[in-house]
C-alpha cells in the first residue's frame, strides 16, 4: 500500500515525540441495564494518538464501556451510568452535557458496516453537512476517502449508492464518514467482525495509519488483532461470583508488556487460551 | 482543491465538529413536540367522535330507552321507532357471509400458504384474492343487482318450490333479498379472512411441519392435525375480524338486501341492516329522526367495537410464544 | 408373513384418496373465489366500456329522460374530496406514526393511540359519515365537499398511521445508530435517515388509503350528498356546497328505471375501478421494489 508507507515516514517523528497525554479519563463505577449490573469499577485512561484495545471474553462489558464514552448507550432503555468520563476538561455525564454534541466530537464505527442508503459522496459529506461546514466539500470528501484507503476504488463511482459496495469497502466508507469531520477521538466496536481476512487486514492497516491524527479505541474479540494494532490494551473479564454477570477491568497496560508479562493470573490464563 | 497532504498536516486540529446550532435544537424540540401532539390528537379525535355521536343521540336515547332495541316498527309519522329487525338482519347477514366467506377464506389460506403451487402462480393468485378487497362496495352492489340476482334467481326459486317447508326457503326471490346480499358480503370479507389466516399459517415454524412429515403424515394429515390446530387462534381472529367487517358493510347491503323492515329466517326475503338503515334514512331525515338514527349508529358502533376489540385481543394474545401468529 | 413395506404410490388407499379430494376442494375454492373479480371486471368493460368517450369525462349527468350526458362533475368531486381527505389524514397520520414508532414508542399514550388506530380500521365506514354529519353538516348547516372530505379522512387516518409506523420500524436499527453516532439530533435522524428509508412503505400505505377512500360511498351519502353541477362554478364558497362523487353517482343511478342512467352507472364504475386498481397495483410495485 503506497499511501501507508508514505505516511509512516511523514508522521514517525511526531508520534514518538508526543507525550502521554490522557484525552479521555474514563472512570466507571457502575453501569446498569435496569437492575442488571453490567460493568463495575473500571478506570481506563485513554492516551492521545494511541490505539487502545479492549479485549476480554464475551459479556465482559467491553462494548458497553466503549458505547458509554460517546453516550450511545443513552439509546438503550433503563441504561444508567455511575462514574465520570472526562474529555477535554468536561465530565461527559454531567447533567448539562448534550449527548448529541458529545457524539459529534467522538466518532464511532460500528460492528456491522452501516452506510446510509445514499451515494458514496453523500455518505462522506453527511457529517460535513450536519456540522454546517462551509468550505470545500469535494476536498474534504476526497481526503476522507483517501485516508480510509478507499479513494482509488470509488473515485469513479462517487454517485453510486454506498450500499452497493462490498462489506470491507462499506466498513472503510463508514470510517471515511466518521473521520470526514475530523473528530479527535474515534471509537470502533469490533470493526472487523463482519469482514473477511483481506478486508480485515486493510482496516487494521488503516487504524495504524489513523493514529497519527486521531485517538482510537477499539473493541475486539480477537487477541491477535489487539496485539497487531493496539499500543495499549485493557483486559476485561466477567465476575460471576455474585450470581450476576458483571464485567470489570482486570488490568490495562502497554500491549507488549501485557502480553509478555501479564500482571494478573486471570489475564495470563485468558491470553494463553484457557478460556474465552 | 486543497491537496490531501496539506490537509493531513493540519491533522486533528482541522476538526470541524460543532455542537448542533440553536436552530437545529429548536427544530428538534418543535418537531418532537409536534409528533407527540398529533399522537394525543388521535385520542382526542376518538373521544370527540364518541362524544359528538353520543351527544346527538342522547335525547333519542332518553326518549326511546331500551325499547328501541326490541321494537319492530319504524314509522316516522307515528314517531314509533324500533330496530330489532335491523339488528337481526345485521347479525344474520353477517353470520351467513361469515360461514361462506370464512370457509372459502380459510381454504384459500391453506392453499396459498402450503406449497401446493409454484411460487409464481401463487403470487398471482394471492394478488388476485387481495384485489377482491379493492373493488369498491358500491360496484359490487351494482354487479349484484344486474348480474348476481338474475343469475341465482332460478336456483333460489327452485329451492323455494321444492324445499319451501324449510324456514330458510319459505319465500321466493323476487329481487333483492338476504341471500344475494350475504353472498356479496362473503366475497367482500373473504380477502380479510384469507390474509390473516395466511399470516397465522405462515408463522408456524418449518420445524413443526418437518416433524409431522417426518412421522410419515401425509400433507393433509399434517394440515388438519398439526397446522390448523397450531394456527387456530390466528384463524379464529381472522374470522372474528371478518365478521366485524361484515357487520359494518353498508353499500352492497343497502343496494341488495331490499330494505324491508321484517324479522325473517328466509334467505330469499328482503330484510334490512343497521348500516343500510342509516344509509337510506339519513339523507332525508328530519331533525327528530336524526337523533333516532344517531341512536342506531351508537348501537352499530357498540356491536362492531366489541367484535373488533375481541378480534384484536385474540391476535395479540396469540402473538405470545406458543400462539399461531408471530 | 413377509413384512416388506410397499413404497409405491397407491391412489385408492383411503388416506391418499382423502388427500386428493381435499386438494381438489381447495383448488376449486380458490378458483371459485377469483370468479367474482373477473366477472366484475368483464361486465364493467363490456357494459361500461361502450360509454367511454370524451363526453363521459366532460359532460354533466343527464336529467331523468335525457340521453347522453357524462360524469365529469363526479370525477372532479371525487378528486377534490379525496384531496381534502389526504391533506388532513397524511400529515396527521405520519406525524402521529413518527411518535408511535420512534419518539414515544414505549409510552402509554403511544400504546393507547396504536390500539385506537387499530380499532378505528374496523369501524364501519358509514359511522365516519355519521360523525361528519354531526360535527360538520349540522354545524355548518349544509352538505359540502368539506364534510365529505373530513368523513373520508377519518377512514384514511388509521391506515396511513399504521402503515407509516410499520415502515418506520422496518428501517434497520444499525442505520439509525449510524446517524446517532454521527451526532444527529433525534429529529435529524428521523429526517435524514429514517424517513427517506421508510418512504416507499409510507407511500404504499398512503396510496392504499387513497384507493380505499376513493371508492367509499357510505360516508359521502349524507355529508357531500350529490349535485348535478360542477363543483367550481362561482368562487371560493364552492367547497361548502353539495358535491357529486363517482361512488354516490353509481349508487343513485343504479336504482333508476332509465337505461341511460344505468349505463352511466356502469361507466362510472369502470372509471372508479380503474382508478382504484391503478393505485393498488402501483403501490404493490413500489413496495415490491423495496425488497
Amino acid at each position: 500500500m503506497t499511501s501507508s508507507t508514505r505516511n509512516n515516514q511523514a508522521a514517525l517523528p511526531a508520534s514518538d515525540a508526543a507525550p502521554d497525554e490522557v484525552v479521555i479519563d474514563c472512570r466507571v463505577e457502575k453501569i446498569f441495564y435496569g437492575n442488571f449490573l453490567a460493568v463495575r469499577d473500571s478506570h481506563l485512561p485513554i492516551l492521545k494518538n494511541r490505539i487502545t484495545g479492549f479485549i476480554g471474553p464475551s459479556g465482559c462489558g467491553k462494548s458497553t464501556v466503549l458505547k458509554s464514552i460517546n453516550r450511545m448507550n443513552d439509546l438503550v432503555r433503563n441504561f444508567r451510568f455511575y462514574g465520570h468520563i472526562h474529555f477535554e476538561g468536561q465530565d461527559l455525564y454531567d447533567k448539562k452535557v448534550d449527548p448529541v454534541t458529545v457524539r459529534r466530537h467522538i466518532g464511532m464505527v460500528f460492528q456491522q458496516p452501516n452506510p446510509f442508503s445514499m451515494s458514496i459522496y453523500e455518505n462522506v459529506a453527511f457529517g460535513l453537512r450536519l456540522n454546517r461546514y462551509r468550505g470545500d466539500y469535494d476536498a474534504r470528501v476526497e481526503e476522507a476517502l483517501r485516508r480510509a484507503a478507499l479513494w482509488d476504488e470509488v473515485k469513479d463511482k462517487l454517485r453510486n449508492n454506498g450500499m452497493s459496495l462490498s462489506g470491507g469497502q462499506q466498513q472503510r466508507l463508514c470510517i471515511a464518514r466518521a473521520i470526514a469531520t475530523r473528530p479527535p477521538v474515534l471509537l470502533m466496536d469490533e470493526p472487523c467482525s463482519a469482514l473477511d481476512p483481506i478486508a480485515t487486514r486493510q482496516v487494521e492497516e488503516l487504524m495504524v495509519e489513523l493514529k497519527k491524527d486521531y485517538t482510537l479505541v477499539i473493541v475486539t474479540h480477537n487477541m491477535q488483532q489487539a496485539q497487531r494494532v493496539a499500543d495499549r490494551t485493557a483486559f476485561f473479564s466477567v465476575d460471576i461470583t455474585r450470581g450476576g454477570r458483571t464485567g470489570y477491568l482486570v488490568e490495562m497496560g502497554e500491549t507488549t508488556e501485557l502480553f509478555a508479562n501479564p500482571g494478573e493470573e486471570l489475564t495470563r490464563e485468558y491470553l494463553s487460551g484457557q478460556f474465552s | 482543491m486543497a491537496s490531501p497532504e496539506t490537509d493531513r498536516k493540519a491533522g486533528a486540529g482541522g476538526s470541524i465538529c460543532r455542537p448542533p446550532t440553536a436552530a437545529d435544537r429548536l427544530a428538534d424540540r418543535v418537531f418532537r413536540g409536534l409528533t407527540c401532539a398529533f399522537a394525543w390528537l388521535t385520542l382526542l379525535l376518538i373521544g370527540y367522535i364518541v362524544w359528538r355521536i353520543g351527544g346527538t343521540a342522547l335525547p333519542a336515547m332518553k326518549r326511546l330507552g331500551i325499547g328501541f332495541l326490541t321494537g319492530t316498527t319504524w314509522d316516522p309519522n307515528q314517531q314509533k321507532y324500533g330496530i330489532l329487525p335491523e339488528i337481526w338482519g345485521t347479525l344474520y347477514s353477517s353470520l351467513l357471509a361469515l360461514s361462506i366467506g370464512g370457509f372459502f377464506g380459510v381454504a384459500i389460506a391453506i392453499f396459498l400458504s402450503e406449497d401446493f403451487l409454484p411460487d409464481r402462480i401463487r403470487v398471482v393468485l394471492k394478488a388476485t384474492v387481495e384485489l377482491l378487497a379493492a373493488i369498491p362496495s358500491v360496484v359490487y352492489g351494482l354487479w349484484g343487482i344486474y348480474i348476481l340476482i338474475p343469475m341465482i334467481r332460478p336456483l333460489a326459486n327452485w329451492l323455494h318450490v321444492h324445499l319451501g317447508w324449510l324456514p330458510f326457503f319459505s319465500t321466493s326471490l323476487t329481487g333483492p333479498g338476504m341471500f344475494p346480499a350475504a353472498l356479496v358480503l362473503s366475497i367482500m370479507i373473504l380477502p380479510t379472512v384469507a390474509a390473516i389466516s395466511q399470516d397465522a399459517l405462515g408463522a408456524i415454524p418449518a420445524r413443526t411441519r418437518e416433524a409431522a412429515f417426518g412421522l410419515g403424515a401425509t400433507r393433509w394429515e399434517t394440515i388438519l392435525r398439526v397446522l390448523l390446530p397450531t394456527a387456530s387462534r390466528g384463524i379464529f381472529s381472522a374470522l372474528v375480524l371478518g365478521f366485524g367487517r361484515a357487520l359494518g358493510e353498508t353499500m352492497a347491503l343497502a343496494m341488495l338486501i331490499g330494505n324491508s323492515n321484517r324479522l325473517t329466517l328466509s334467505l330469499f326475503s328482503p330484510a334490512d341492516t343497521l348500516a343500510a338503515l342509516l344509509a337510506l334514512n339519513f339523507p332525508e331525515a328530519s331533525n327528530l329522526e336524526v337523533g333516532v338514527l344517531m341512536y342506531a349508529a351508537v348501537i352499530l358502533l357498540t356491536i362492531t367495537l366489541l367484535v373488533n376489540i375481541a378480534g384484536e385481543m385474540i391476535i395479540s394474545f396469540s402473538a405470545r410464544p406458543g400462539g399461531g401468529r408471530s | 408373513m413377509k413384512a416388506t413395506p410397499d413404497f409405491t404410490r397407491n391412489l385408492t388407499e383411503p388416506r391418499a384418496l382423502k388427500s386428493f379430494i381435499l386438494s381438489t376442494l381447495t383448488v376449486a375454492c380458490t378458483l371459485l373465489a377469483c370468479v367474482p373479480l373477473f366477472s366484475v371486471l368483464y361486465v364493467l368493460v363490456i357494459r361500461g366500456g361502450k360509454r367511454f368517450s370524451l363526453e363521459l369525462f366532460t359532460a354533466l349527468p343527464p336529467t331523468a329522460l335525457d340521453t347522453g350526458g357524462g360524469i365529469g362533475n363526479a370525477i372532479v368531486g371525487t378528486l377534490v374530496m379525496v384531496g381534502i381527505a389526504s391533506l388532513i389524514a397524511v400529515p396527521f397520520g405520519i406525524l402521529a406514526a413518527i411518535f408511535l414508532a420512534e419518539f414515544g414508542q414505549d409510552t402509554r399514550i403511544a400504546t393507547i393511540a396504536r390500539f385506537s388506530a387499530k380499532t378505528m380500521t374496523g369501524i364501519p365506514s358509514i359511522l365516519a359519515g355519521v360523525f361528519a354529519y354531526a360535527a360538520v353538516v349540522m354545524v355548518t348547516g349544509t352538505y359540502s365537499a368539506v364534510a365529505g372530505g373530513i368523513a373520508l379522512s377519518l377512514l384514511m387516518l388509521p391506515t396511513v398511521m399504521l402503515t407509516a409506523e410499520e415502515s418506520i420500524r422496518m428501517v434497520p436499527r444499525i442505520m439509525r445508530e449510524a446517524a446517532v453516532g454521527m451526532g444527529c439530533t433525534p429529529s435529524q435522524v428521523m429526517w435524514k435517515v429514517t424517513l427517506p428509508a421508510a418512504m416507499p412503505g409510507m407511500i404504499t400505505g398512503v396510496m392504499l388509503a387513497v384507493a380505499r377512500a376513493a371508492g367509499e360511498t357510505a360516508p359521502l351519502l349524507f355529508t357531500a350528498l350529490f349535485s348535478d353541477y360542477w363543483i367550481f362554478q362561482g368562487g371560493a364558497g364552492d367547497l361548502m356546497e353539495p358535491t357529486a362523487s363517482l361512488a354516490v353517482l353509481i349508487y343513485n343511478f343504479s336504482g333508476m328505471p332509465f337505461e341511460n342512467q344505468i349505463e352511466l352507472a356502469w361507466a362510472a364504475s369502470l372509471v372508479l375501478v380503474l382508478m382504484v386498481l391503478f393505485l393498488n397495483i402501483t403501490s404493490r410495485l413500489i413496495s415490491q421494489r423495496k425488497r
